[in-house]
Protein backbone atom coordinates (compact mmCIF):
# COMPACT_ATOMS: atom_id res chain seq x y z
CA UNK A 1 0.00 0.00 0.00
CA UNK A 2 2.84 2.32 0.96
CA UNK A 3 4.57 1.58 -2.35
CA UNK A 4 1.36 2.27 -4.21
CA UNK A 5 0.96 5.65 -2.51
CA UNK A 6 4.58 6.53 -3.28
CA UNK A 7 4.16 5.51 -6.93
CA UNK A 8 0.91 7.46 -7.19
CA UNK A 9 2.60 10.54 -5.74
CA UNK A 10 5.54 10.23 -8.14
CA UNK A 11 3.20 9.72 -11.08
CA UNK A 12 1.20 12.78 -10.08
CA UNK A 13 4.35 14.90 -9.77
CA UNK A 14 5.60 13.67 -13.15
CA UNK A 15 2.26 14.44 -14.74
CA UNK A 16 2.21 17.97 -13.31
CA UNK A 17 5.82 18.56 -14.46
CA UNK A 18 5.00 17.24 -17.92
CA UNK A 19 1.88 19.39 -18.07
CA UNK A 20 3.81 22.51 -17.08
CA UNK A 21 6.53 21.76 -19.64
CA UNK A 22 4.02 21.20 -22.39
CA UNK A 23 1.76 24.06 -21.38
CA UNK A 24 1.87 26.37 -24.40
CA UNK A 25 2.47 29.74 -22.79
CA UNK A 26 3.98 31.13 -25.96
CA UNK A 27 0.65 30.98 -27.78
CA UNK A 28 -0.51 33.98 -25.79
CA UNK A 29 1.97 36.07 -27.72
CA UNK A 30 0.20 35.27 -30.97
CA UNK A 31 -3.34 36.51 -30.61
CA UNK A 32 -4.78 36.88 -34.06
CA UNK A 33 -7.81 38.95 -34.90
CA UNK A 34 -11.11 37.08 -34.65
CA UNK A 35 -9.49 33.98 -33.15
CA UNK A 36 -9.94 32.41 -29.76
CA UNK A 37 -7.87 34.00 -27.02
CA UNK A 38 -7.91 30.58 -25.45
CA UNK A 39 -8.96 28.38 -22.62
CA UNK A 40 -6.75 30.02 -19.99
CA UNK A 41 -8.04 33.55 -20.57
CA UNK A 42 -11.62 32.27 -20.46
CA UNK A 43 -10.90 30.30 -17.31
CA UNK A 44 -9.34 33.23 -15.48
CA UNK A 45 -11.98 35.77 -16.51
CA UNK A 46 -14.67 34.78 -13.93
CA UNK A 47 -12.09 34.54 -11.13
CA UNK A 48 -10.55 37.91 -11.88
CA UNK A 49 -13.15 39.88 -9.90
CA UNK A 50 -13.86 39.41 -6.19
CA UNK A 51 -17.50 40.48 -6.59
CA UNK A 52 -18.08 37.63 -9.03
CA UNK A 53 -16.19 35.12 -6.91
CA UNK A 54 -18.20 35.98 -3.80
CA UNK A 55 -21.52 35.60 -5.59
CA UNK A 56 -20.62 32.32 -7.33
CA UNK A 57 -19.31 30.73 -4.14
CA UNK A 58 -22.35 32.02 -2.22
CA UNK A 59 -24.69 30.31 -4.72
CA UNK A 60 -22.99 26.99 -3.98
CA UNK A 61 -23.03 27.62 -0.23
CA UNK A 62 -26.72 28.50 -0.27
CA UNK A 63 -27.51 25.46 -2.40
CA UNK A 64 -25.69 23.18 0.04
CA UNK A 65 -27.47 24.84 2.94
CA UNK A 66 -30.87 24.34 1.30
CA UNK A 67 -30.04 20.69 0.58
CA UNK A 68 -31.41 18.53 -2.23
CA UNK A 69 -32.82 19.28 -4.75
CA UNK A 70 -31.68 22.94 -4.50
CA UNK A 71 -28.06 21.83 -4.04
CA UNK A 72 -27.94 20.59 -7.62
CA UNK A 73 -30.75 22.61 -9.23
CA UNK A 74 -29.06 25.95 -8.55
CA UNK A 75 -25.65 24.94 -10.01
CA UNK A 76 -27.44 23.43 -13.03
CA UNK A 77 -29.53 26.57 -13.60
CA UNK A 78 -26.87 29.18 -12.88
CA UNK A 79 -24.34 28.47 -15.70
CA UNK A 80 -27.07 28.32 -18.34
CA UNK A 81 -28.77 31.53 -17.23
CA UNK A 82 -25.42 33.25 -16.79
CA UNK A 83 -24.41 32.21 -20.30
CA UNK A 84 -27.73 33.62 -21.53
CA UNK A 85 -26.77 36.94 -19.90
CA UNK A 86 -23.30 36.62 -21.44
CA UNK A 87 -24.86 36.06 -24.84
CA UNK A 88 -26.96 39.20 -24.40
CA UNK A 89 -23.84 41.12 -23.42
CA UNK A 90 -21.97 39.82 -26.45
CA UNK A 91 -24.86 40.79 -28.70
CA UNK A 92 -24.75 44.32 -27.31
CA UNK A 93 -28.18 44.18 -25.64
CA UNK A 94 -28.17 46.83 -22.91
CA UNK A 95 -29.51 46.07 -19.43
CA UNK A 96 -29.84 48.77 -16.79
CA UNK A 97 -28.23 48.66 -13.32
CA UNK A 98 -25.94 45.70 -13.95
CA UNK A 99 -23.18 46.81 -11.54
CA UNK A 100 -25.77 47.52 -8.87
CA UNK A 101 -27.33 44.07 -9.39
CA UNK A 102 -23.92 42.37 -9.14
CA UNK A 103 -23.15 44.15 -5.88
CA UNK A 104 -26.63 43.30 -4.61
CA UNK A 105 -26.09 39.65 -5.52
CA UNK A 106 -23.24 39.19 -3.05
CA UNK A 107 -25.22 41.08 -0.40
CA UNK A 108 -28.47 39.16 -0.95
CA UNK A 109 -26.89 35.71 -1.32
CA UNK A 110 -24.59 36.29 1.65
CA UNK A 111 -27.58 37.47 3.69
CA UNK A 112 -29.55 34.38 2.64
CA UNK A 113 -26.72 32.11 3.81
CA UNK A 114 -26.28 34.10 7.01
CA UNK A 115 -30.00 33.94 7.82
CA UNK A 116 -30.35 30.35 6.57
CA UNK A 117 -33.20 31.58 4.40
CA UNK A 118 -35.36 28.77 3.03
CA UNK A 119 -37.62 30.11 0.29
CA UNK A 120 -39.45 27.80 -2.11
CA UNK A 121 -37.20 26.28 -4.74
CA UNK A 122 -38.67 28.29 -7.62
CA UNK A 123 -38.21 31.56 -5.70
CA UNK A 124 -34.58 30.67 -4.95
CA UNK A 125 -34.08 29.74 -8.63
CA UNK A 126 -35.53 33.08 -9.77
CA UNK A 127 -33.34 35.05 -7.33
CA UNK A 128 -30.24 33.18 -8.47
CA UNK A 129 -31.33 33.45 -12.11
CA UNK A 130 -31.70 37.25 -11.98
CA UNK A 131 -28.23 37.60 -10.47
CA UNK A 132 -26.84 35.10 -12.99
CA UNK A 133 -28.14 37.26 -15.86
CA UNK A 134 -26.40 40.32 -14.36
CA UNK A 135 -23.08 38.51 -13.87
CA UNK A 136 -23.22 36.93 -17.32
CA UNK A 137 -24.10 40.23 -18.97
CA UNK A 138 -21.18 41.98 -17.28
CA UNK A 139 -18.81 39.25 -18.45
CA UNK A 140 -20.25 39.34 -21.97
CA UNK A 141 -19.81 43.09 -22.37
CA UNK A 142 -16.29 43.00 -20.88
CA UNK A 143 -14.96 40.49 -23.39
CA UNK A 144 -12.41 41.97 -25.80
CA UNK A 145 -13.63 42.67 -29.29
CA UNK A 146 -11.06 40.49 -31.04
CA UNK A 147 -12.02 37.53 -28.90
CA UNK A 148 -14.04 34.63 -30.14
CA UNK A 149 -14.03 30.97 -29.65
CA UNK A 150 -15.21 27.86 -28.07
CA UNK A 151 -12.09 27.35 -25.93
CA UNK A 152 -12.63 30.69 -24.21
CA UNK A 153 -16.26 29.71 -23.50
CA UNK A 154 -15.22 26.31 -22.16
CA UNK A 155 -12.73 27.89 -19.77
CA UNK A 156 -15.25 30.48 -18.70
CA UNK A 157 -18.02 27.98 -17.91
CA UNK A 158 -15.70 25.51 -16.19
CA UNK A 159 -14.32 28.24 -13.91
CA UNK A 160 -17.85 29.31 -12.99
CA UNK A 161 -18.86 25.72 -12.31
CA UNK A 162 -15.80 25.13 -10.16
CA UNK A 163 -16.61 28.22 -8.10
CA UNK A 164 -20.05 26.74 -7.46
CA UNK A 165 -18.48 23.42 -6.57
CA UNK A 166 -16.20 25.22 -4.13
CA UNK A 167 -19.24 26.88 -2.58
CA UNK A 168 -21.03 23.53 -2.30
CA UNK A 169 -17.94 21.96 -0.74
CA UNK A 170 -17.77 24.76 1.83
CA UNK A 171 -21.52 24.50 2.38
CA UNK A 172 -21.29 20.81 3.26
CA UNK A 173 -20.01 21.81 6.71
CA UNK A 174 -23.68 22.60 7.33
CA UNK A 175 -24.09 18.97 8.47
CA UNK A 176 -22.33 19.68 11.76
CA UNK A 177 -23.56 22.14 14.43
CA UNK A 178 -20.26 24.05 14.49
CA UNK A 179 -20.24 24.00 10.70
CA UNK A 180 -23.71 25.53 10.56
CA UNK A 181 -22.48 28.46 12.61
CA UNK A 182 -19.30 28.77 10.54
CA UNK A 183 -21.37 28.77 7.36
CA UNK A 184 -23.59 31.54 8.67
CA UNK A 185 -20.49 33.56 9.55
CA UNK A 186 -19.16 32.95 6.04
CA UNK A 187 -22.49 34.21 4.70
CA UNK A 188 -22.13 37.35 6.80
CA UNK A 189 -18.63 37.91 5.37
CA UNK A 190 -19.99 37.56 1.82
CA UNK A 191 -22.82 40.00 2.66
CA UNK A 192 -20.29 42.52 4.02
CA UNK A 193 -18.35 42.15 0.79
CA UNK A 194 -21.62 42.87 -1.01
CA UNK A 195 -22.10 46.06 1.05
CA UNK A 196 -18.61 47.17 0.03
CA UNK A 197 -19.28 46.55 -3.66
CA UNK A 198 -22.72 48.15 -3.40
CA UNK A 199 -21.10 51.25 -1.90
CA UNK A 200 -18.63 51.37 -4.76
CA UNK A 201 -21.37 50.84 -7.35
CA UNK A 202 -23.52 53.62 -5.90
CA UNK A 203 -20.59 56.01 -5.61
CA UNK A 204 -19.73 55.26 -9.24
CA UNK A 205 -16.23 53.93 -8.49
CA UNK A 206 -14.96 51.14 -10.70
CA UNK A 207 -15.42 47.79 -8.95
CA UNK B 1 -42.64 9.87 -30.77
CA UNK B 2 -45.96 10.18 -32.58
CA UNK B 3 -45.99 10.15 -36.39
CA UNK B 4 -47.08 13.80 -36.98
CA UNK B 5 -44.29 15.01 -34.70
CA UNK B 6 -41.74 12.84 -36.49
CA UNK B 7 -42.91 14.17 -39.86
CA UNK B 8 -42.65 17.73 -38.52
CA UNK B 9 -39.16 16.98 -37.20
CA UNK B 10 -37.93 15.60 -40.54
CA UNK B 11 -39.61 18.45 -42.42
CA UNK B 12 -37.82 20.98 -40.22
CA UNK B 13 -34.54 19.11 -40.71
CA UNK B 14 -35.00 19.09 -44.47
CA UNK B 15 -35.80 22.82 -44.55
CA UNK B 16 -32.85 23.74 -42.33
CA UNK B 17 -30.46 21.67 -44.42
CA UNK B 18 -31.73 23.18 -47.66
CA UNK B 19 -31.70 26.81 -46.53
CA UNK B 20 -28.59 28.96 -46.91
CA UNK B 21 -25.27 30.12 -45.27
CA UNK B 22 -21.93 29.25 -43.87
CA UNK B 23 -19.84 26.27 -42.87
CA UNK B 24 -17.24 26.27 -40.11
CA UNK B 25 -15.41 22.98 -40.49
CA UNK B 26 -11.80 22.66 -39.50
CA UNK B 27 -9.76 19.55 -40.19
CA UNK B 28 -6.39 19.31 -38.49
CA UNK B 29 -3.22 17.99 -40.08
CA UNK B 30 -1.52 15.79 -37.49
CA UNK B 31 1.28 14.66 -39.76
CA UNK B 32 0.38 11.00 -39.19
CA UNK B 33 -1.64 10.59 -42.36
CA UNK B 34 -5.28 11.06 -43.31
CA UNK B 35 -6.73 8.27 -41.16
CA UNK B 36 -5.15 9.66 -38.00
CA UNK B 37 -6.10 13.21 -39.02
CA UNK B 38 -9.68 11.96 -38.97
CA UNK B 39 -9.26 9.90 -35.82
CA UNK B 40 -7.92 12.84 -33.82
CA UNK B 41 -10.25 15.37 -35.44
CA UNK B 42 -12.89 15.04 -32.77
CA UNK B 43 -10.43 15.56 -29.94
CA UNK B 44 -8.92 18.73 -31.36
CA UNK B 45 -12.22 20.25 -32.48
CA UNK B 46 -14.31 21.16 -29.42
CA UNK B 47 -17.12 22.46 -31.66
CA UNK B 48 -17.63 18.87 -32.85
CA UNK B 49 -16.73 17.16 -29.59
CA UNK B 50 -19.14 19.02 -27.29
CA UNK B 51 -22.41 17.94 -28.95
CA UNK B 52 -21.07 14.39 -29.28
CA UNK B 53 -20.34 14.31 -25.54
CA UNK B 54 -23.81 15.69 -24.78
CA UNK B 55 -25.56 13.17 -27.05
CA UNK B 56 -23.51 10.19 -25.82
CA UNK B 57 -24.16 11.07 -22.18
CA UNK B 58 -27.84 11.74 -22.89
CA UNK B 59 -28.22 8.34 -24.56
CA UNK B 60 -26.17 6.59 -21.88
CA UNK B 61 -28.21 8.07 -19.05
CA UNK B 62 -31.41 6.86 -20.71
CA UNK B 63 -30.08 3.30 -20.75
CA UNK B 64 -28.03 0.76 -22.76
CA UNK B 65 -30.67 0.46 -25.53
CA UNK B 66 -30.44 4.20 -26.22
CA UNK B 67 -26.65 4.08 -26.02
CA UNK B 68 -26.39 1.22 -28.48
CA UNK B 69 -28.70 2.96 -30.97
CA UNK B 70 -26.72 6.19 -30.90
CA UNK B 71 -23.44 4.25 -31.04
CA UNK B 72 -24.30 2.94 -34.50
CA UNK B 73 -26.53 5.71 -35.86
CA UNK B 74 -24.33 8.74 -35.13
CA UNK B 75 -21.12 7.55 -36.87
CA UNK B 76 -23.10 6.32 -39.88
CA UNK B 77 -25.02 9.62 -40.15
CA UNK B 78 -21.75 11.52 -39.79
CA UNK B 79 -20.14 9.41 -42.55
CA UNK B 80 -23.16 9.92 -44.83
CA UNK B 81 -23.03 13.66 -44.09
CA UNK B 82 -19.29 13.78 -44.81
CA UNK B 83 -19.79 11.99 -48.10
CA UNK B 84 -22.67 14.26 -49.04
CA UNK B 85 -20.74 17.35 -47.91
CA UNK B 86 -18.04 16.70 -50.50
CA UNK B 87 -20.55 17.23 -53.30
CA UNK B 88 -23.11 19.51 -51.70
CA UNK B 89 -22.45 23.23 -51.65
CA UNK B 90 -20.69 23.91 -48.30
CA UNK B 91 -23.10 26.73 -47.56
CA UNK B 92 -26.04 24.45 -47.00
CA UNK B 93 -26.76 24.78 -43.30
CA UNK B 94 -28.23 27.62 -41.34
CA UNK B 95 -25.56 29.78 -39.70
CA UNK B 96 -25.19 28.72 -36.12
CA UNK B 97 -27.38 25.62 -36.55
CA UNK B 98 -24.64 23.38 -35.18
CA UNK B 99 -24.40 25.67 -32.12
CA UNK B 100 -28.16 25.55 -31.60
CA UNK B 101 -28.01 21.74 -31.73
CA UNK B 102 -25.23 21.82 -29.11
CA UNK B 103 -27.32 24.05 -26.84
CA UNK B 104 -30.36 21.81 -27.31
CA UNK B 105 -28.45 18.61 -26.55
CA UNK B 106 -26.84 20.16 -23.47
CA UNK B 107 -30.20 21.44 -22.23
CA UNK B 108 -31.86 18.04 -22.79
CA UNK B 109 -29.07 16.34 -20.84
CA UNK B 110 -29.35 18.91 -18.04
CA UNK B 111 -33.15 18.56 -17.90
CA UNK B 112 -32.89 14.79 -17.43
CA UNK B 113 -36.42 14.18 -18.68
CA UNK B 114 -37.43 10.83 -20.19
CA UNK B 115 -37.29 10.88 -23.98
CA UNK B 116 -38.55 8.41 -26.60
CA UNK B 117 -35.82 6.43 -28.32
CA UNK B 118 -36.98 7.61 -31.76
CA UNK B 119 -36.38 11.19 -30.70
CA UNK B 120 -32.85 10.48 -29.44
CA UNK B 121 -32.01 8.54 -32.61
CA UNK B 122 -33.40 11.42 -34.70
CA UNK B 123 -31.14 13.79 -32.78
CA UNK B 124 -28.18 11.53 -33.55
CA UNK B 125 -29.05 11.60 -37.26
CA UNK B 126 -29.48 15.39 -37.18
CA UNK B 127 -26.17 15.92 -35.39
CA UNK B 128 -24.33 13.47 -37.64
CA UNK B 129 -25.67 15.00 -40.84
CA UNK B 130 -25.01 18.63 -39.87
CA UNK B 131 -21.48 18.11 -38.63
CA UNK B 132 -20.76 15.53 -41.31
CA UNK B 133 -21.75 17.96 -44.05
CA UNK B 134 -19.58 20.67 -42.51
CA UNK B 135 -16.65 18.24 -42.28
CA UNK B 136 -17.30 16.96 -45.81
CA UNK B 137 -17.22 20.47 -47.19
CA UNK B 138 -13.77 20.86 -45.68
CA UNK B 139 -12.71 17.44 -46.96
CA UNK B 140 -13.54 18.55 -50.48
CA UNK B 141 -10.75 21.14 -50.16
CA UNK B 142 -8.12 18.57 -49.17
CA UNK B 143 -5.97 17.36 -52.08
CA UNK B 144 -6.46 13.60 -51.52
CA UNK B 145 -7.49 10.76 -49.19
CA UNK B 146 -10.60 12.54 -47.97
CA UNK B 147 -12.29 9.16 -47.62
CA UNK B 148 -9.66 7.97 -45.15
CA UNK B 149 -10.14 11.12 -43.07
CA UNK B 150 -13.88 10.47 -43.01
CA UNK B 151 -13.29 6.85 -41.97
CA UNK B 152 -10.95 8.06 -39.22
CA UNK B 153 -13.58 10.50 -37.96
CA UNK B 154 -16.17 7.71 -37.96
CA UNK B 155 -13.92 5.38 -35.98
CA UNK B 156 -13.12 8.19 -33.52
CA UNK B 157 -16.83 8.85 -33.09
CA UNK B 158 -17.59 5.20 -32.51
CA UNK B 159 -14.88 4.94 -29.86
CA UNK B 160 -15.92 8.18 -28.13
CA UNK B 161 -19.63 7.36 -28.05
CA UNK B 162 -19.01 3.82 -26.83
CA UNK B 163 -16.81 5.05 -23.98
CA UNK B 164 -19.03 7.96 -22.94
CA UNK B 165 -22.40 6.27 -23.35
CA UNK B 166 -21.07 3.12 -21.68
CA UNK B 167 -19.85 5.09 -18.70
CA UNK B 168 -23.09 7.08 -18.43
CA UNK B 169 -25.18 3.90 -18.71
CA UNK B 170 -23.31 2.32 -15.81
CA UNK B 171 -23.85 5.31 -13.51
CA UNK B 172 -26.28 4.38 -10.75
CA UNK B 173 -25.42 6.66 -7.84
CA UNK B 174 -27.67 9.71 -7.69
CA UNK B 175 -24.97 12.33 -7.23
CA UNK B 176 -23.02 10.90 -10.18
CA UNK B 177 -26.12 11.13 -12.40
CA UNK B 178 -26.55 14.72 -11.24
CA UNK B 179 -22.89 15.40 -12.12
CA UNK B 180 -23.56 14.13 -15.66
CA UNK B 181 -26.56 16.46 -15.88
CA UNK B 182 -24.43 19.36 -14.63
CA UNK B 183 -22.04 18.57 -17.51
CA UNK B 184 -25.05 19.02 -19.80
CA UNK B 185 -25.80 22.44 -18.35
CA UNK B 186 -22.16 23.41 -18.87
CA UNK B 187 -22.33 22.29 -22.52
CA UNK B 188 -25.55 24.29 -23.02
CA UNK B 189 -23.90 27.31 -21.37
CA UNK B 190 -20.84 27.01 -23.62
CA UNK B 191 -23.18 26.76 -26.61
CA UNK B 192 -25.03 29.92 -25.57
CA UNK B 193 -21.76 31.84 -25.32
CA UNK B 194 -20.66 30.47 -28.71
CA UNK B 195 -23.95 31.65 -30.16
CA UNK B 196 -23.38 35.11 -28.70
CA UNK B 197 -19.97 35.17 -30.30
CA UNK B 198 -21.29 33.94 -33.62
CA UNK B 199 -23.81 36.77 -33.65
CA UNK B 200 -21.27 39.32 -32.42
CA UNK B 201 -18.48 38.38 -34.83
CA UNK B 202 -19.94 36.94 -38.02
CA UNK B 203 -17.51 34.39 -39.45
Amino acid sequence: MKNFVQHAGAARRSFITLFLLLYPLTVFAHKRGGEAIGFASGFFHPISGLDHILAMVAVGMWGAQLGAPAMWVLPVVFPMVMALGGMMGLMGIKLPGIELCIALSALALGFAVCREARPKLWIAAIIVGVFAIAHGHAHGTELPLGASGVLYSIGFVIATGLLHALGIAIGLVHRWPAGRLALRVAGAVVAMGGVFFLWKAISGEPV
Amino acid sequence: MRRPRLILFWLTLAVTLIVVPSAHAHLMNTGFGPFYDGLTHLFVTPEDLLPVIALALLAGLRGPRFGRSVLFVLPVAWLVGSTAGVWIDPQLTLPGLEIIVTIGLGALLAAGRPLPIAFVVSLAILLGLIHGILNGADLAKTPSSGQMVAVGVTVGLFASVSLLAGQAASVRVRWARVAVRVAGSWIAAIGLLMLGWAIRVPA
